[in-house]
């Protein structure tokens, strides 16, 4: 621990920031995951809005929403008492932005951008990202690509209405949905969002092969590291995919080419094939960085070692492999030839399998422990539990006869948030466990706990129940389930659904209130309040621009917890102890 | 949770029911024990003042154990599927009963052949959103769409194919109950999507003979 190294770790020369250059053009990894987790969340509250007015529409179809009335017609119709009755291509729309902000500017920003930017250099041991300007750059073209879809609310005809697959033909030209600007806008949007991605990804990728601290070999990083390590992998090679199918379906809609109109010669399921090519990576994009903080956090709060740490990691490999092969299964029905999806159902079959590992590998970190139900484990554990059920229900759509009847029904809908959706419980978890290293305070425990009791009901209550309407055969997408008669008889889950999910809502305020109260005057943590062995909790709290006092040098790995070798129930991964134990640990 | 399903007319309907109730038992079965056990540890393992958690980093046999079982029953899985959907995805049985389904936002228009006995021609015999067929025949649907993808979804059936702009799909379905069954599109296809529906009229042999002497025969002299 030489002087040279203090002196070089802390970057302690640099001058007084200015405000500009410390809150808006930080180059600080931390500062800028900072502020993709502000963006992330003014996004979530802005698509749990829109959830929300989508499952009114569905309980009380065609009645007004009450304050709803202030906006025009023909996007909404006057009701009394200032309320508003949203029309059909109005609900086409809310859900069409729901999806797409839930997904690229609230899942990506916070669970890639967020935990990415701000753990990736701490966790390894590096003093930033490696390219510190190409990380600005990432957030601010994020930030950009979320004001065009945000615009796209406010021009004539308001914002896309084609779903968040944006199918073609229905996208491909303004006639079909009767919207022109918002489409463009979105297509426009979702390139930039993916510019911004794939500069993430460069920057996550370049940062954890070349800047380990001296002991940190591969098997040694923790395995939120390791997801978002795969993750930028998985983003690096789907988002140019994604990115042409959008540039294609644009010029199709104003340079007058048919890539996706048979009209002129092109082939409507060509869209298809792009779009979940780049869409099944996506889903493990956006559900792997959860798998690997909730591999963290259950085993800091049970005490214990990871159970089977390799496992773990080639699981996530595996995953992000086979990833790359099965985007046929949301094809089955699609005019597809039906020989390919027997051979995709096969591939989706076996994708299950790495999931299955992680599941039950998060059982055997819980067996044997000393678990401590602290908020972060609690939103861990919502996590397994929703993912379980997730990973369950896949299995319904993977068997192409029985995809057949459930197809595009409620059940894929139940299914999808189970996995989507439930990564906000690794999202919360997160939030809350980070947060005495992000904000230097601790968050207020109590609330946490009431914030996850009503997530949790309420979660399952919203969710469960769309199976039940999914295997009576309700469409997703529909404006009013009570024009079918086959519906009709199963209202009532609509209605309970929807009481949950505004339940759901209205919880989050738990959430808000307790995180900006304590973000100002929370109790002042501690450097390591959890008692975690990952080097993030060797950093000084507030960590300095450059993060350690001194390089860390690595002698173990992330999950010795409870180790023979000391008398506390952790080993943090840069504590010497002596020689003889450094070789022995992976 | 699967008395949620429609009652199933079709023939091949059972084998998709039957393969859904396998894995709905399979699923539910994992669910509970996997819920189960985690209760139980939750609750066994709390943190106790004065006990320490096992320092343990694995084991591999349980591991191999609980990849190969689910690896074992995935596969059983996807080869139980792969000759019901080969039945009614790959192959459609001989018959001499067809039909066109062409969608448009928002409507089914149905077509039976004219006097010629061929689809496609100028005689043939239009209805809008109304399907009329005969019990234990195989109907053989030549399914297109003129503008946006639509899903042709028959809940009673078990019966659900995309139409395509640009293509031709054929499909089937052979129902053994007669009855009315709604017929909805199950594909996002515009601001009319949702109600864009119709009805399957499953007659008895002698009724669908006097519809079709009603409908389809005097138009077609
Ligand atoms: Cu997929
Ligand atoms: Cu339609």
């Amino acid at each position: 621990m030489s002087e040279s190294a203090v002196a070089h770790g802390a970057h302690g020369q640099h001058a007084k920031p200015s405000f500009i250059s410390h809150y808006i053009f930080s180059l600080d990894h931390k500062m800028i995951g900072r502020q993709f987790l502000f963006v992330g969340l003014l996004m979530l509250m802005i698509g749990g809005i829109l959830a929300m007015l989508v499952r009114w529409q569905l309980a009380w179809p065609e009645s007004p929403v009450p304050g709803l009335g202030f906006i025009s017609e023909p996007y909404i119709y006057p009701g009394p008492n200032g309320g508003g009755i949203i029309p059909p291509q109005t609900y086409n729309a809310l859900f069409t932005m729901h999806a797409t902000i839930m997904i690229f500017f609230v899942v990506m920003p916070i669970m890639v951008g967020t935990f990415g930017n701000f753990l990736i250099p701490l966790m390894i041991g590096a003093g930033d990202m490696a390219f510190p300007k190409l990380n600005m750059l990432s957030f601010w073209v994020g930030a950009i690509s979320g004001v065009v879809m945000l615009s796209s609310f406010f021009v004539p005809g308001g914002p896309a209405a084609g779903g968040w697959t944006g199918y073609a033909t229905l996208s491909a030209k303004a006639q079909y949905t009767g919207v022109e600007w918002g489409q463009h806008l979105w297509i426009i949007a979702l390139m930039l969002n993916g510019v911004s991605s794939l500069m993430g990804a460069i920057n996550y990728i370049t940062t954890v092969v070349n800047m380990r601290a001296p002991g940190m070999g591969y098997f040694r990083m923790p395995l939120t590291v390791w997801s978002l390590f795969i993750t930028a992998i998985l983003l690096l090679l789907a988002l140019p995919v994604l990115t042409a199918a959008l540039a294609m379906l644009l010029f199709d809609r104003m340079a007058g080419t048919s890539f996706f109109l048979p009209e002129g010669g092109g082939e409507p399921l060509l869209w298809q094939h792009m779009f979940w090519f780049f869409g099944h990576p996506e889903v493990y994009i956006l559900v792997l960085p959860a798998m690997g903080i909730t591999s963290d956090l259950l085993s800091t709060f049970s005490r214990k070692p990871i159970f089977g740490y390799h496992a773990m990691a080639f699981s996530m490999i595996a995953i992000a492999g086979l990833s790359w092969i099965v985007w046929g299964h949301h094809m089955f029905i699609s005019g597809m030839n039906p020989l390919l999806g027997t051979a995709f159902m096969m591939t989706t079959m076996v994708i299950a399998v790495p999931s299955a590992i992680k599941v039950f590998n998060w059982l055997g970190t819980l067996w044997g422990g000393s678990i401590r139900l602290t908020v972060p484990m609690l939103f861990a554990l919502g996590f397994v539990s929703n993912f379980l059920i997730g990973g369950l229900s896949g299995i319904f759509m993977a068997s192409t006869p029985v995809d057949i009847f459930i197809h595009d029904t409620y059940f894929i809908v139940a299914h999808f948030h189970y996995v989507v959706a439930g990564i906000i419980f690794a999202l919360f978890a997160a939030v809350y466990y980070w947060f005495p290293k992000m904000f230097y305070r601790n968050m207020n425990q109590t609330l946490g706990k009431v914030h996850f009791v009503l997530t949790y009901i309420f979660f399952n209550g919203a969710f469960f129940p769309m199976h039940f309407l999914g295997v009576g055969g309700h469409m997703r997408r529909i404006y009013n389930p009570l024009q079918y008669e086959f519906i009709t008889p199963m209202h009532d889950w609509n209605i309970f659904i929807t009481w949950s999910a505004l339940i759901l809502g209205a919880s989050q305020l738990f959430f808000l209130g307790n995180f900006f109260w304590s973000l100002f005057a929370g109790k002042k943590a501690e450097q390591n309040p959890w008692q975690a062995n990952t080097l993030e909790w060797s950093a000084p709290t507030p960590a300095p621009h450059g993060n350690f006092l001194t390089t860390p040098t690595v002698y173990r790995g992330p999950y010795e917890y409870s180790s023979p070798e000391v008398t506390e129930d952790w080993l943090p991964q840069d504590k010497d102890i002596g020689a003889s134990t450094a070789a022995k640990a992976h | 949770m699967l008395r949620w399903l429609p009652e199933d007319v079709s023939t091949y309907g059972h084998e998709i029911d039957s393969l859904f109730y396998l894995i709905y038992y399979i699923t539910a079965a994992t669910f509970v024990l996997v819920t189960v056990l985690m209760i139980w540890f939750l609750i066994k393992y709390r943190e106790q003042p004065g006990r320490r958690a096992i320092y343990n980093h694995g084991n591999t046999t349980l591991e191999i154990i609980w990849t190969v079982i689910p690896a074992a029953i995935l596969i059983v899985l996807s080869f139980m599927s792969v000759s019901t959907w080969a039945k009614i995805k790959r192959t459609v049985p001989p018959t001499d009963f067809e039909i066109q389904v062409t969608a448009k936002q928002f409507n089914w228009d149905i077509a039976y052949p004219g006097a010629d006995g061929k689809l496609g021609t100028d005689d043939d015999v239009k209805f809008d959103n109304d399907v009329h067929v005969p019990i234990n025949k195989v109907v053989r649907v030549h399914l297109k769409s003129t503008d946006v993808i639509h899903s042709f979804f028959i809940p009673n059936l078990r019966f659900k194919q995309d139409a395509v702009p640009g293509r031709t799909i054929m499909a089937w379905f052979e129902a053994k109950k007669p009855g009315k069954y709604e017929l909805p599109c199950a594909e996002l296809c515009g601001f009319g999507h949702s109600g864009m529906k119709g009805w399957l009229h499953v007659h008895s042999v002698e009724d669908y003979q006097k519809w079709a002497a009603e409908n389809l025969a005097p138009k077609a002299q």
